[in-house]
């Protein structure tokens, strides 16, 4: 009978387990569906703690935003689809009004929560990643690729490969080879690469690299035999200091390689030690401790003992503060929400989808925020559902990366309309008709 | 005392060959199907049902589809994956470019395609056996999801390869919502786990385990290799494509090629190891331990954590959560070798003889 009573026992403990808790009610919900383990960690584990510290620095700053406090819980999803939408029906009922955004920083399982999320109306920032044509929000009312897609960036890339050729024209009969992650993301910039090699009139080669990328020895003999003017590196984790590494045992000049941003961080340079250095990357956001902003997260949260940083080195790095700005646009989001809804009460999804649609980060509020030249000023629409568009170039020296140059607007009038012919099929396929922005409110 | 045949006659030769032949059996079964048909839906929530019970029984499905090939026939394979991307795609397919066809025959097709591929890559296993059968089967996970990649007609020209599942149909009755698509998923996991129940105490079932105690020996006594082993490969494969079929259009809602990678391959053969080799009840047992038990794990963590107040960092409990995970396989293997199945077995054995044991 003993027997028996333990077996009750753990099963009453394994009950209690899968339900969650009641919360208080003046409080705002965000999932923190995040990834801490596997090989893309650097990535989930920067991103996520870079937004909870902002979050954590907002409620003890200010006690939350006009007096609601921001509630998180971390849910692993290693990088996987599945977990990542077992994780989004965990969270998407806690807080007194649900989850109020996702952020599912994955490409993957972005594409896997865009029915659902529409259907649930919980807005899904995407920021940088996800589904492209998303950035048109007639037909993709609850996703938000913020700051920049992965075609806008990509016309930027070219127009900086353009500047360093000597102007546009130049590319005319240049070789440039893409090496990608063969996955959604990886996949998701070949049309617009396409596109750009027919207008500017240079060769483009697409290499793929299977997932995890820890084996790219053929792929740069390829490179080596093509001999390309450039190398885009569109790689995510352990690919990118392998891609490094690779490149630097065949001879191929690091300062002809030029990555995306999800291989320009501290993580993806490290490792590969001097193979590193010269090499080119794109970001949307700067690193460094020096913003306002970063400052007053080391005053409130890390001050007292908190933080999510266990290593104190990676505060500041380009993860840490991208989290950040995912932490600002998600709590801009919500504050003008409460603009109009109601200051001081906790947000519904569909209202925040609201917030997030009428988004305006000028540069004033940029300064109020403690964030510029952290990001760029952002003016979300109805019809544009990205915002921003621009692009800085950093370059690694062995020990930091350097900003050299502006931010380059990338060229609209190549995405445009590639994004709505794009949005336009999938609302034919899905059936769903287009909202008419000129009546949203 | 409540679990024995004694006085249960059989006048008939129907009443001799039915699929559960003890009546406490076909009771216990009718039980489990009418509350896993109207009271589950009732008292479970979305998350219950959309994140939880369809995941299992989809890959209690794959793993079934798994088990009739390696756990009754004996050929080992590394190839179920790729048998489930097969499934996925060319059901997407099939509702894409024939949408009068309806969903259930595109299931169906999808699963014959499955089967096609499976009887291709199922040809070596006339030659060779156990691991060196297992890498040739290897070739077919590496095969398929290159195709899938490469040729755009698959993905419907996809930029980025990835299609978004179109929605489940049946005559105009939409399967929209988790309790819907739990439903759905689960007539069709109840009809197929009946019918492969069935089809194993056949005439077909029965050479598929001569052929796996001993090939030799079933040959000799007349059971046709190639027909057998190609047969268990085709039954399997269409299992696996339709469980990937309601993977891809009753759980994720997208399809890539990246989600049927050899990890997936793996998993589905642990969950056959640990459930219990040719048993369909192991392969639902297995899929229950390897699909819920790392989300229990998660959710326990966070729970122990609100208990006992002790912040722990969440990449700690992270891999802490992967170690606890392959521990226990460990010691499920060293206690139970033959899976949780067997544990049932033991269960039931000890249940005729209570209240009285000798």
């Amino acid at each position: 009978m003993k027997r028996t009573s333990i077996a009750i026992t753990a099963l009453a403990i394994a009950a209690a387990g899968f339900t969650g808790s009641a919360a208080a009610q003046n409080e705002q919900f965000i999932p923190a569906n995040f990834y801490w383990v596997g090989p893309y960690a650097p990535g989930g584990s920067g991103f996520g703690g870079g937004m909870i510290d902002y979050f954590a620095m907002l409620n003890e700053r200010d006690g939350g935003i006009n007096g609601v406090k921001l509630t998180w819980e971390k849910c692993e999803t290693e990088y996987r689809n599945d977990r990542g939408v077992e994780c989004y029906e965990r969270s998407k009922k806690k807080g007194p009004t649900g989850a109020s955004v996702i952020h599912p920083l994955s490409t993957g399982i972005t594409y896997s929560l865009i029915e659902k999320a529409t259907a649930d109306k919980i807005p899904v920032i995407s920021m940088g990643y996800g589904r492209t044509d998303a950035s048109d929000g007639r037909v993709f009312p609850y996703i938000f690729p913020l700051i920049t897609n992965y075609w806008s960036q990509n016309t930027a890339k070219i127009k900086f490969i353009g500047m360093k050729e000597g102007g546009m024209d130049k590319l005319k009969g240049k070789k440039i080879v893409n090496i990608y992650h063969d996955s959604a993301y990886g996949k998701e910039t070949i049309p617009v690469l396409d596109v750009q090699a027919k207008k500017y009139g240079f060769q483009i080669t697409h290499i793929a690299v299977p997932h995890p990328g820890n084996e790219q020895q053929s792929q740069w003999l390829q490179v080596r035999q093509i001999r390309p003017d450039w190398v885009i590196l569109r790689g995510w984790g352990v690919m990118n200091p392998t891609a490094l590494k690779a490149a630097a045992k065949v001879g191929f000049p690091r300062t002809k390689i030029l990555g995306v941003w999800w291989s320009g961080a501290e993580e993806d340079v490290i490792p590969a030690g001097d193979a590193a250095k010269g090499y080119f990357a794109a970001g949307f956001n700067l690193p460094g401790t020096n913003f306002p902003v970063m400052q007053e997260i080391l005053k409130y949260v890390y001050k007292k003992g908190k933080g999510e940083m266990d290593d104190k080195a990676r505060i500041g790095s380009i993860y840490h503060t991208r989290g950040v700005v995912a932490g600002i646009v998600t709590a801009e989001g919500i504050r003008k929400a409460q603009e109009r809804f109601g200051k001081g009460k906790p947000m519904t999804g569909e209202q925040v989808r609201w917030g997030l649609e009428n988004l305006n980060i000028d540069e004033k509020r940029l300064k109020e925020l403690g964030a510029v030249g952290l990001m760029q000023p952002l003016k979300v629409s109805c019809i544009d559902h990205e915002g921003g568009g621009a692009v800085k170039f950093l370059q690694w020296d062995g020990k930091k990366w350097n900003v050299v140059s502006d931010w380059i607007s990338s060229d609209q009038s190549i995405v445009r309309p590639m994004v709505e012919a794009s949005a336009a099929q999938y609302a034919k396929e899905k059936g769903i008709t287009p909202r008419d922005c000129s009546k949203e409110k | 005392m409540l679990y024995r045949e004694a006085g249960q006659f059989k006048s008939s030769y129907a009443q001799d060959q039915q699929i559960f032949p003890i009546l406490q059996d076909r009771i216990a079964v009718g039980l489990l199907l009418v509350f896993a048909f109207f009271v589950v839906p009732v008292i479970g929530d979305q998350y219950w049902l959309g994140a939880l019970i369809t995941p299992f029984l989809i890959f209690a499905l794959a793993a079934l589809g798994l088990n009739i090939l390696t756990g009754y026939a004996g050929q080992l394979s590394l190839g179920t994956a790729a048998f489930m991307a097969v499934g996925a795609f060319m059901a997407y397919n099939f509702v894409l470019r024939m949408p009068w066809l309806g969903i259930i025959p595109s299931f169906i097709l999808a699963g014959l395609c499955a089967a096609a591929v499976g009887i291709v890559f199922g040809l070596p296993s006339l030659r060779i056996k156990g691991f060196y059968l297992a890498v040739a089967t290897l070739a077919c996970q590496f095969f398929v999801l290159w195709a899938l990649q490469r040729f755009g007609w698959f993905t419907n020209y996809s930029s980025s390869g990835v299609v978004t599942a179109q929605q489940i149909t049946v005559f105009g009755f939409a399967f929209d919502t988790p309790v819907r698509k739990y439903l759905f998923t689960l007539g069709v996991v109840a009809i197929m786990a009946l019918a492969a129940k069935n089809l194993m105490r056949s005439e077909t079932g029965r050479a598929f385990m001569a052929v796996r105690d001993m090939d030799v020996a079933a040959s000799v006594i007349g059971i046709p290799m190639m027909k057998t082993k190609l047969l268990a490969f085709a039954i399997s494969s269409f299992y696996c494509g339709v469980a990937g079929a309601l993977h891809a259009f009753s759980y994720l809602g997208t399809v890539e090629p990246e989600a049927y990678s050899l990890d997936l391959s793996f998993r589905i053969l642990f969950m056959v190891i640990i459930g219990g080799v040719g048993s369909i009840l192991g392969s639902f047992l297995g899929a229950a331990f390897i699909v819920l038990f790392p989300i229990f794990l998660n959710l326990a963590s966070g729970w122990i954590n609100v208990l006992t107040g002790v912040e722990v960092s969440h990449a700690v409990v992270s891999n802490l959560e992967a170690i606890i995970f392959g521990a226990l396989i460990i010691f499920f293997l060293i206690v139970e070798p033959a899976g949780l199945a067997r544990l049932w077995q033991i269960a039931k054995e000890k249940l005729r003889l209570w209240p009285f044991p000798h």
